[in-house]
């Protein structure tokens, strides 16, 4: 949470809107905003803090943990049609990696954009893939696995 | 008048707001169909909407996450406040 907020200009630079979720209600937000968070980073949490009281959003997602009454870790990217491209779902003791997430943000808008599909741990300006028949049996040729970290 | 986002009572939250479809895609035979379904959310599919109260910069709101439809969202959960990671 708090390490997606000290990224928030690169997302907002690549036009993504973060909202946070968890069972805490909007009052818990603010003090935690004002104790903490704020005393973490400069301005505290720039985006919505959403209260799923009851977990009940969290269950339509997934993520909702019936037995600790919490909602676990875990992330959606949603495409400008409201259609979820990646989910990430993880228990509580691990963290998220950011950098994984821009990585993925930066390709799918790519894909969005152009339609090359982007092989694994593709980074921008790296080759894409163009689908299509002239590829088929070709993809040896433009990517190698194991190279570009993927 | 008391902003009743402010009011001792919890405003009601209305929850996930989900499209016929996806209400029978979460049903599994065993909730009635007024209860929230199962997990719904898959790649390639919609996101489930949802309407809640949310605190942003000071302020209390109501957000749904319909309103940023055409725009790229990060929906993130995370088991609770002042936990640490």
């Amino acid at each position: 949470m708090a390490a997606v907020a000290a990224h928030y200009e690169e997302l907002q630079a690549l036009d993504v809107h973060a909202l946070s979720v968890s069972t805490d209600s909007h009052f818990t937000h603010k003090i935690w905003q004002e104790e903490e968070l704020s005393k973490m980073i400069d301005g505290g949490v720039p985006f919505p803090m959403l209260s799923d009281a009851g977990g009940r959003i969290g269950t339509v997602y997934g993520v909702y943990d019936e037995d600790a009454g919490v909602d676990i870790r875990g992330r959606f990217l949603i495409d400008p049609d409201g259609v979820i491209q990646a989910m990430e779902v993880m228990t509580p003791p691990v963290g998220r990696n950011i950098s994984e997430l821009i990585r993925q943000v930066k390709a799918f808008q790519h894909n969005r954009a152009t339609g090359e599909v982007l092989p694994a741990g593709w980074q921008p300006g790296q080759p894409t893939l163009k689908p299509g028949p002239d590829l088929v049996g070709k993809v040896w040729q433009v990517w190698k696995p194991g190279k570009n970290g993927g | 008048m008391t902003d009743p986002l402010s009011s001792c009572a919890r405003p009601p939250t209305v929850g996930p707001i989900l499209s016929p479809e996806q209400a029978a895609a979460g049903d599994d035979g065993s909730a009635a169909p007024q209860e929230v379904p199962r997990m719904i959310a898959r790649v390639g599919k919609p996101a489930p909407d949802f309407e809640t109260t949310a605190y942003h910069q000071g302020t209390f709101k109501t957000i749904r996450l319909s309103d940023y439809a055409g725009k790229w969202v990060l929906l993130c959960f995370y088991p609770g406040d002042f936990t640490f990671v």
